[in-house]
C-alpha cells in the first residue's frame, strides 16, 4: 500500500524556516519542527489564552495574530509566539469596592492615555472590540464594557501594542469583575438553590452516595439515563427525583 | 429637525445633568439630537505639535462616525469635545495630506471625506432655532435671575474655530436673555479656570476660581451659566473654601430647560455648598418645573 | 568670526518644527506675559520664554516651569501682535521633554480622591499635555 504523500509547506518560526507538514495548527507545526512546549500552551482547545502568536504575510504591511492552538499554520508564515507580555495588575479588595466607575479609574488611571489608535482591536484574536471597550469605560458604561469584553481569554496581544501603555486585559477584567458581582441583576434562582444547600436539603442525597460502596457507584454511573442529543428544553429524566427542583420545592 | 449629537465621556458620569437637559431642552424645541451609535473619547484636547497626528486620530475617528451617521453636522455641548472636534476637522480640511495619512492609518474605517461640520449647541440655538423662536417657547421665564455668562476658553479661541468672532460675545448672553434672566455685565467670560492644571497644580485653578467669582460677584451675578463641565467641576469644587465668594453654578442647558417648562436635571447640583436647586427654589424658579415632574 | 553653535540652531529648528511657528517674529513687547494668566505660578514670563527661545537657550527653555503651568488657554495666542501661536511653542517645549520619555504627571501616583473628584476630562486632557 502507498502511502499519500504529506505536502509540506515552509514556515518561518522566529526567523527561521522550517518545512511543516500542510495541516496543522500552528502548535502543532511548532511541535513537528521541534520546539517542546513548556509555557505558551495550556488547553489547546482555544480558551486558556496561553498561546498568543503573531505573523506577517509576505509583501503585507500587515501584523496579524492568532491562536496557535486555533489556526492552520500557511505556507510563509513569518511567526513568533507571544505568549506573555508583561502588564501590571493592581490587586484591589473586592469587598471595598463601590460598583462605580471611579473604582476602575483610580486602579488603572492610564486607561485615559488611550488615543483610538484602535490597533488593540485590531490584533485581538479574539474579535474583541478593545477599543470600544475602553471607551465604554470612559465614560462610565461598566455594563457595556462587560458585555463587549465577554470575550477576552487574557493572551494579552492587545496589551503588546497599546500606544496608552494601558493594560487593557486586566482593565476589562475589573469591568467584568464589577458588573457580574455588584451591577448585573442577582439571579434569584441561584440564591434560592444556595439557601437549600444552607438549609440541608441537600445532605440525605450526599449522605447516601457516601454510604455506597464503589461498586454500587460504578453501577449506578454505568447504568444513569443520559441525556438524548436530540432533546429538546422540556426533556426530564424519567427518574425525576434528583432535580434541584424537586428539592427547591 | 434631526441633527447628530456626540455627548462626550464626562457627560455621561459626572456631567449627566448636562447631556439630560440638553436633550430635554431640544426636544421641547422640536430638535432631536441623535446620539452617534459609537463613538469614543475625542481626546478633549486639541494637540497643537504640527508633526503629531497620532493625536488628531480619535476626533477624526468621530468625524467618520458621524459620516457613517449620514448627516453633514456633528453637534457638541461639552466645550472640551466642541474645541479638540472642530480643530480636528479644519486641520484636516485644510491639509489633505494629513487627511490622506490619517486615512491610510485607519485602514478599517471607511476614509473621511472632510465634510463634517462640528457645531456647539449654542451655534443650533443661534443659528437654526433663533432667540426670538426661544423666547416665543419660553413657559417660566427667568425673572429677575442676574446671571454670568461664561464662555471659558475653547468656545471662544482660537478664533477659527470659535462660535463668535473675538470681542463679540453675545451668544450666551443672548440667549439669558430669552430665558427671561438678565446677563451681568462680566469682564472674566472667557478667563482660564486653570484647566486640566487641577490636577498637577491645583493652586493655579484655586487661583482662578478666587478670581472669577470675586469678578462675578462684583459684576452682581447671582450664579455662573458654563457649558464646560470642567469649568463646571473647577469653579465648584474651589469655592468650598471662598466663603462669601460662594455662588450656583449651572449649566447653560439646565437653564434653558427650566425656561422652557421642562425638567432642567438638577439632579447633581448638591455636590455645590452654593447649590443651585435651592436657590432656584428660593426665587420661586422650580414651581413650574417642580409641577412637570 | 564666530561660529554658530549647531545645538542652538539644532534647538531653534526643532522647537519650529514642532510648532509650525517662526519664533523669530517675536519683537518682545510682552502682550502674551500680560495676557498669560498662570504667569505667577511660573518663573519666567512668556515673552522671557520666547526671548531664550529665539536664542537657542536649550537649557533655560527645558528647565523652565512655564510650559508645565500652561493650561492651553490660548489667552498668549489670541493677543500676540505678530500672529505667534505661543501655545503651540509651549506644547513644542513640552514635547521635546515627554519625547524623552520624561513624564510630567505619574498616573499611578494620582490621590485615588484627586481621580475620584475630577470629571476625565480633566484626567485625559492631563495626561495629554504632561504625560509621554
Ligand atoms: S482582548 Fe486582549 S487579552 Fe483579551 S483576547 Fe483580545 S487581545 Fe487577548
Ligand atoms: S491600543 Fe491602547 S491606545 Fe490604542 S485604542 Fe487600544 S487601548 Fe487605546
Ligand atoms: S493553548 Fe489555550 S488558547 Fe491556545
Amino acid at each position: 500500500m502507498e502511502a499519500t504523500e504529506t505536502k509540506m509547506i515552509p514556515i518561518y518560526i522566529m526567523g527561521k524556516r522550517y518545512e511543516v507538514p500542510e495541516g496543522l495548527t500552528i502548535m502543532k507545526a511548532m511541535e513537528y519542527a521541534g520546539y517542546q512546549y513548556i509555557r505558551g500552551c495550556g488547553c489547546r482547545g482555544g480558551i486558556c489564552g496561553a498561546c498568543g502568536t503573531i505573523y506577517r504575510k509576505p509583501g503585507d504591511y500587515k501584523i496579524y495574530s492568532a491562536l496557535a492552538c486555533q489556526t492552520a499554520a500557511e505556507p510563509d508564515m513569518y511567526l513568533t509566539q507571544l505568549p506573555f507580555f508583561p502588564a501590571n495588575h493592581v490587586p484591589s479588595n473586592y469587598a471595598e469596592l463601590e460598583g462605580v466607575p471611579e473604582d476602575i479609574y483610580k486602579l488603572y488611571p492610564e486607561l485615559f492615555r488611550c488615543v483610538a489608535c484602535n490597533a488593540c482591536s485590531k490584533i485581538c484574536p479574539m474579535d474583541v472590540p478593545v477599543m470600544d471597550v475602553i471607551a465604554y469605560i470612559k465614560r462610565g458604561d461598566i455594563e457595556k464594557a462587560a458585555f463587549e469584553a465577554f470575550d477576552c481569554i487574557q493572551c494579552g496581544l492587545c496589551t503588546s501594542r497599546c500606544f496608552a501603555e494601558a493594560p487593557q486585559f486586566h482593565i476589562m477584567q475589573l469591568a467584568r469583575r464589577i458588573y457580574g458581582g455588584k451591577l448585573a441583576p442577582k439571579a434569584k434562582h441561584n440564591a434560592e438553590a444556595a439557601q437549600a444547600v444552607r438549609e440541608g436539603k441537600f445532605d440525605a442525597m450526599l449522605n447516601q452516595l457516601m454510604s455506597m460502596s464503589t461498586e454500587e457507584i460504578k453501577k449506578e454511573y454505568i447504568e444513569r439515563e443520559i441525556e438524548p442529543e436530540t432533546a429538546g428544553d422540556d426533556w426530564k429524566p424519567k427518574d425525576a427525583k434528583w432535580l434541584i427542583e424537586e428539592f427547591l420545592r | 429637525m434631526k441633527l447628530s449629537y456626540l455627548p462626550g465621556c464626562t457627560l455621561k458620569t459626572k456631567a449627566q445633568d448636562l447631556d439630560l437637559s440638553t436633550v430635554a431642552a431640544m426636544e421641547a424645541l422640536d430638535v432631536e439630537l441623535e446620539e452617534l451609535p459609537r463613538w469614543n473619547c475625542c481626546g478633549t484636547v486639541f494637540s497643537f505639535a504640527d508633526d503629531d497626528l497620532m493625536h488628531q486620530i480619535a476626533p477624526v475617528r468621530n468625524l467618520i462616525r458621524a459620516q457613517e451617521q449620514g448627516g453633514d453636522k456633528l453637534v457638541t455641548v461639552c466645550s472640551f469635545c466642541f474645541n479638540t472636534l472642530k480643530r480636528a476637522s479644519l486641520l484636516v480640511k485644510e491639509n489633505s495630506d494629513k487627511l490622506d495619512t490619517l486615512n491610510t492609518f485607519m485602514d478599517e474605517e471607511e476614509d473621511y471625506t472632510g465634510n463634517i461640520n462640528v457645531v456647539h449647541l449654542l451655534e443650533v440655538l443661534r443659528d437654526e432655532v433663533g432667540w426670538d423662536q426661544i423666547e416665543g417657547k419660553v413657559q417660566n421665564p427667568l425673572k429677575d435671575l442676574k446671571v454670568a455668562a461664561y464662555y471659558g476658553c475653547t468656545l471662544h479661541r482660537p478664533k477659527e474655530a470659535a462660535i463668535e468672532p473675538p470681542n463679540k460675545l453675545e451668544a450666551l448672553n443672548d440667549l439669558i436673555t430669552a430665558l427671561g434672566a438678565t446677563p451681568v455685565d462680566f469682564p472674566d467670560m472667557t478667563t482660564c479656570c486653570g484647566s486640566y492644571q487641577a490636577v498637577a497644580n491645583p493652586e493655579i485653578v484655586i487661583n482662578r476660581t478666587r478670581e472669577i467669582l470675586s469678578s462675578a460677584k462684583e459684576s452682581g451675578a447671582e450664579m455662573i451659566a458654563v457649558s464646560c463641565p470642567l469649568c463646571e467641576c473647577n469653579l465648584r469644587e474651589n469655592q468650598k473654601e471662598l466663603g462669601e465668594l460662594r455662588m450656583p453654578i449651572i449649566y447653560f442647558t439646565q437653564l434653558l430647560a427650566l425656561a422652557l417648562g421642562v425638567d432642567p436635571h438638577l439632579h447633581q447640583c448638591e455636590k455645590n455648598p452654593a447649590d443651585a436647586r435651592s436657590f432656584l427654589e428660593s426665587k420661586g424658579l422650580l414651581a413650574a418645573c417642580t409641577a412637570a415632574e | 568670526m564666530k561660529k554658530i553653535n549647531p545645538k542652538k540652531t539644532d534647538f531653534i529648528r526643532k522647537v519650529k518644527e514642532i510648532s509650525g511657528q517662526n519664533i523669530g517674529l517675536c519683537y518682545q513687547c510682552g502682550t502674551c506675559s500680560g495676557a498669560c494668566p498662570n504667569f505667577a505660578e511660573s518663573d519666567i514670563l512668556p515673552r522671557q520664554l520666547m526671548r531664550r527661545a529665539q536664542l537657542g537657550m536649550e537649557q533655560d527653555v527645558l528647565q523652565s516651569k512655564l510650559p508645565w503651568v500652561c493650561a492651553s488657554c490660548l489667552s498668549c495666542t489670541a493677543l500676540c501682535p505678530r500672529g505667534i501661536d505661543i501655545a503651540k511653542v509651549m506644547e513644542a517645549v513640552r514635547l521635546l521633554s515627554l519625547r524623552e520619555n520624561i513624564d510630567y504627571v505619574n498616573p499611578r501616583e494620582l490621590s485615588e480622591e484627586t481621580i475620584a473628584k475630577l470629571p476625565q476630562i480633566a484626567l485625559i486632557s492631563s495626561f495629554r499635555k504632561h504625560t509621554a
